[in-house]
């Protein structure tokens, strides 16, 4: 029978240092955890390094509900499919992109942008599976988001913050699926905020005393059933989320250090916050970041749905890129917006744009992409099916995981012993720069 | 795809337990004005009354030659038997795997008073008897049955779906008739609850028949026959086109304005919008599938729709796969793994019955019966394995562990599920048992509570059904999250308040708590470690807060064990 567990936890031992002062010593030392796992802050040395000298991150910018490619990226004013939506030129020329992102055309040419995803995933829940691990849903596995893997493949040296941290309430959370719950991301609902549940309900003392308490229950478990219990990580997953609990990395989730202008960069809005933590979750080492805007899926009302979706995400996303480049960060990370779907040509009675996997786009920047780039096209008036030089979302996937680095074609057992491939498709040569 | 537009809509919560009266308002006068509806209930009802005699012929036997057989692997291992786990333990399994919980301490005082032999199989045939248990066994299988995922609003309905299997989990209707209906029932998802099986692979208005023949394979075969949708089985010698043959049958499903019918005319087609279709995509071309089975072809039924003619299939008595797959999915429910992992992959039958094949032994007996659950159920858990303790001496090195593991010598450790964890944590909580019938108010508070805990809390199984350790999020919605707080806080309402309150001094205060939240007592060393919580607090109720805390954050509480 295969075993099921694992029983080599590999990465989450990683980057062990020196010993711990204060709070953190009273809790660790109080559920006999010795030194162990106290790990100093993030040497500063590994934060500060920049450029492609740095270990590589993906921040994944997640549309959730289907944006419309019409009204974002790839809008047709004055043809059947492209409403009222307006365009305007951007830095690259020739692209032209919705009116509602003057900020965004500003900075479009740090992107490759692709006009040709297609899928043939129409529902939410599997179409984001589908996008985000790149293979179709499979009842016999969990597949990996590209989060996930990036977590998993990706170094990470004296990082007491979850390798990956998803932002904001997505509602089909990306998962580890085969590569183990421990890649699940980290999940803070309020974007913008330091993550929930990190702060104990009673005083130092009592919580003291109840660590005590249940090192001495976990031994008493243990008698009779030491290797099982072992096997269990109980203990272990205890000890990491004191750790967390006490981390000086946690500051990354304050926002109290940031000047106003640069909140102000971002925009008034949780996701605006949220994308400024997220540029803070990169720059303190953690691999893999996804935030997450909710509000695409308008059925009906598209059009002014869309406009107010495009306040929240215009100025965060131009501030966040920006930002990205001005700490020497885009060129260690890989930048990936889009949603599980686009939307229908065609304008349906409630004023609204169903859903439509047959074409629809996508933003990707930073590390190793060749930016500054449209690949395929749409048909205006909305009436050819499949785009022109269209874009498979495996190839998609494969292309993420190479411009990080990560061998995309690497086979990975699951915990029955299938292999699985971390990606089933090809990268796209002309999205990566050629040194990548 | 429009149907987004309904399931997204959401109220305010606080506006929820007013909308949920409502609700269940029109659920009642919808059933009131149902007249069909209800019989088909008192139909259901009279199953268990005509079944009730033969549930009464004894177990003993299959259970005894299953405990031979495990001896006997045992012995050829070199491995010794643990020692009888002591009933309180057994009660908690019982409860975990059938009620979906811990016993409450009102449970545990009612075993406890009953100290005739027998006690055990009394309280497991009193779990059996209680719809509860029907309640947790239907959410377990419909997990496998119509998958997690929500499906398309209009057409799925899982509330339905699950609430009619556990219907006929409590009238114990034959496993078989049960699964003939969900194979081939036609109607509406709403009137007809088991078309939802059929429902749930929609997708677009289109019924998707690869989904389906999958899960027929696997759930009612024991075989991931949808590997074979790509390529051909690793080791069954099933191949792609026997699938497609099997995934023909569902292909004169369909929906329509009066739920899902069958359409002689319909043919399953494969061309390239097909997934199946990869390797024909070659050639360009499509073509028609015809109704195919991998084996057995002498036991399809005749005469009746393609579906009707597949369950005859499914569900023949020569077809061991059948009785094997759900032996291996009840002793997997039991005992926290299956018997053969992933638990809808199991090898293929021998050629005749073998005494050497535990899933044959189960499988006969089950089939021998009228394929009765409960009475697979009773069985497993008379087994001497499931009622071994979790320690034993070769536990303390990892080779020791592995022969223990293999042999069955002790009862295994698996994580507690989301949905038991949360059981638990509620049976911790309060101290009398959580009745499906509590006040509305209360189950609406804790159906919001058990959301938000879900939400926080993610999942612990992989897509194999094995145990995943702990991740960090979830040791901190233990130690730190709102429901835990709300758990171990000292008030009229907790355990912990009325622990604190009521006990009549600090050691009877410990053993309280040790029974609500891990159904024993302390033993010496846990008393003189944990007894200072409660004696050197400022508040009996402070110090019980830090007893419940500790015990509801160690292993054993979200280990089965």
């Amino acid at each position: 029978m295969p075993t099921r567990l694992r029983t080599s936890v590999g990465p989450r031992y990683e980057g062990i240092g020196s010993a711990p002062t204060g709070r953190r010593s009273v809790l660790l030392a109080a559920a006999s955890l010795g030194l162990s796992f106290a790990l100093p802050a993030l040497p500063a040395r590994a934060a500060r390094r920049r450029g492609s000298e740095r270990p590589r991150s993906l921040l994944v910018v997640w549309l959730a509900g289907g944006p419309s490619q019409l009204e974002t990226f790839d809008p047709h004013p004055g043809h059947a499919a492209g409403g009222p939506t307006q365009d305007i030129s951007t830095v690259i020329p020739d692209v032209r992109i919705a009116a509602d992102y003057p900020r965004l055309a500003e900075v479009l040419d740090r992107f490759a942008l692709v006009r040709s995803l297609v899928s043939k995933e129409g529902d939410h829940e599997r179409g984001q599976y589908t996008v985000k691990t790149g293979y179709r849903p499979d009842p016999t596995a969990i597949h990996p988001a590209l989060g996930a893997i990036a977590a998993h493949e990706l170094p990470t040296t004296g990082l007491e913050l979850p390798r990956f941290i998803a932002l904001g309430g997505a509602e089909f959370p990306s998962r580890g699926g085969y590569l183990g719950n421990e890649f699940d991301p980290y999940r803070v609902f309020a974007p913008g905020q330091k993550g929930q549940n990190l702060v104990p309900h009673v005083p130092v003392d009592r919580q003291s005393r109840r660590l005590g308490a249940l090192d001495s229950l976990t031994r008493s478990f243990e008698t009779g059933r030491g290797e099982a219990v072992r096997r269990t990580f109980h203990e272990h997953t205890l000890r990491e989320a004191l750790t967390l609990m006490t981390s000086e990395q946690l500051a990354a989730f304050d926002l109290d250090g940031e000047s106003e202008s640069v909140k102000g960069l971002y925009g008034d809005s949780d996701f605006g916050r949220g994308c400024l933590v997220a540029r803070r979750l990169i720059e303190a080492g953690v691999r893999s970041v996804e935030i997450t805007l909710q509000g695409f899926d308008t059925h009906a009302r598209n059009f002014a749905g869309h406009s107010s979706q495009a306040k929240l995400l215009d100025p965060a996303l131009a501030a966040l890129v920006g930002d990205l480049e001005d700490r020497d960060l885009l060129e260690s990370t890989v930048v990936l917006v889009m949603g599980e779907f686009g939307r229908t040509p065609s304008i349906n009675p409630l004023d609204g744009r169903d859903h439509w996997p047959h074409g629809f786009s996508c933003l990707l920047g930073g590390a190793g992409i060749a930016t500054g780039q449209v690949i395929g096209s749409t048909d205006p008036e909305g009436v050819a099916k499949q785009p022109a030089d269209p874009v498979e979302i495996p190839d998609l996937s494969a292309t993420v995981l190479a411009a990080l680095g990560i061998d995309f074609a690497r086979e990975v057992a699951t915990l029955v012993g299938r292999p699985m491939k971390l990606s089933a498709g090809t990268p796209l040569a002309k999205l990566l720069r050629a040194e990548a | 795809m429009t149907d987004q537009r309904f399931h997204r809509f959401q109220l305010p919560r606080q506006a929820l337990p007013a909308v949920a009266l409502v609700v269940l308002g029109l659920l009642v006068g919808a059933a009131a004005r149902n007249p069909l509806a209800v019989r088909r209930r008192a139909q259901a009802a009279s199953a268990v009354t005509d079944r009730s005699a033969g549930a009464t012929l004894s177990t003993d036997a299959t259970v005894a030659a299953i405990d031979r057989l495990l001896a006997e692997n045992r012995r050829a291992n070199g491995v010794e038997a643990a020692a009888a786990a002591d009933n309180l333990t057994i009660l908690r399994r019982l409860w975990l795997a059938l009620g979906g919980t811990i016993p409450s301490l009102e449970e545990i005082r009612r075993f406890e008073a009953d100290t005739a032999p027998g006690a055990v199989d009394r309280a497991l045939a009193t779990l059996l008897a209680d719809r509860r248990s029907a309640d947790a066994l239907a959410r377990r299988l419909a997990s496998p049955l119509v998958g997690d995922e929500k499906g398309e609003f209009i057409v799925f309905r899982r509330d339905r779906f699950t609430t009619w299997l556990a219907d006929q989990i409590a009238a114990n209707r034959p496993w078989d008739q049960t699964v003939r209906e969900m194979v081939s029932a036609r109607g509406l998802w709403t009137d007809t609850p088991a078309v939802n099986f059929i429902t749930q692979a929609a997708a677009n208005g289109v019924i998707d028949a690869d989904k389906l023949a999958g899960r027929v394979s696997r759930v009612f075969l024991g075989a991931r026959l949808d590997c074979a949708q790509c390529h051909d089985h690793p080791f069954a010698a099933w191949k792609q086109g026997e699938f497609e043959g099997l995934a023909a049958s569902f292909a004169q499903a369909k929906l329509s304005p009066v739920g899902v019918e069958d359409d002689p005319a319909r043919v399953h087609r494969i061309d390239r919008t097909s997934v199946a279709a990869l390797a024909t995509a070659m050639t360009g071309a499509g073509r028609n599938v015809p109704p195919r089975v991998p084996f057995g072809a002498e036991w399809l039924g005749s005469g009746g729709t393609h579906r009707e003619n597949l369950a005859a299939w499914v569900i023949h008595t020569d077809n061991r796969r059948f009785d094997r797959a759900i032996a291996n999915r009840m002793w997997s429910l039991l005992f926290g793994t299956a018997w053969h992992e992933p638990v809808d992959d199991i090898p293929e039958p021998g050629p005749t019955s073998s005494p050497d094949d535990l899933l044959d032994l189960l499988a006969d007996d089950f089939r021998e019966h009228g394929r009765d659950l409960h009475r697979l159920i009773k069985v497993i858990a008379a087994t001497e394995a499931f009622r071994f303790a979790s320690t034993h001496p070769d536990l303390e090195s990892a080779e020791g562990a592995a022969r223990v593991k293999a042999t069955w010598g002790a009862f295994p450790l698996t994580r507690l599920t989301p949905e038991q964890m949360i059981g638990a944590m509620a049976a911790t909580t309060s101290l009398q048992t959580f009745q499906s019938h509590s006040h509305l108010l209360t189950r609406t508070i804790r159906f919001f509570r058990e959301t938000d805990f879900l939400r926080e809390y993610g999942q612990v199984v992989d897509s194999q059904g094995g145990s995943l350790p702990a991740t960090i999020p979830q040791a901190l919605v233990q130690m730190n999250g709102k429901f835990a707080r709300e758990m171990v806080e000292a008030n009229v309402v907790t355990a912990t308040g009325r622990i604190a309150g009521m006990a009549r001094d600090d050691v009877a205060r410990l053993e309280v708590a040790f029974l609500v939240a891990l159904t024993r007592r302390p033993t010496s060393e846990e008393r003189e470690s944990l007894l200072p919580l409660i004696t050197l607090a400022e508040t009996k109720g402070r110090g019980l807060e830090d007893v419940m805390w500790t015990l509801f954050n160690c292993p054993e509480f979200s280990w089965n064990h």
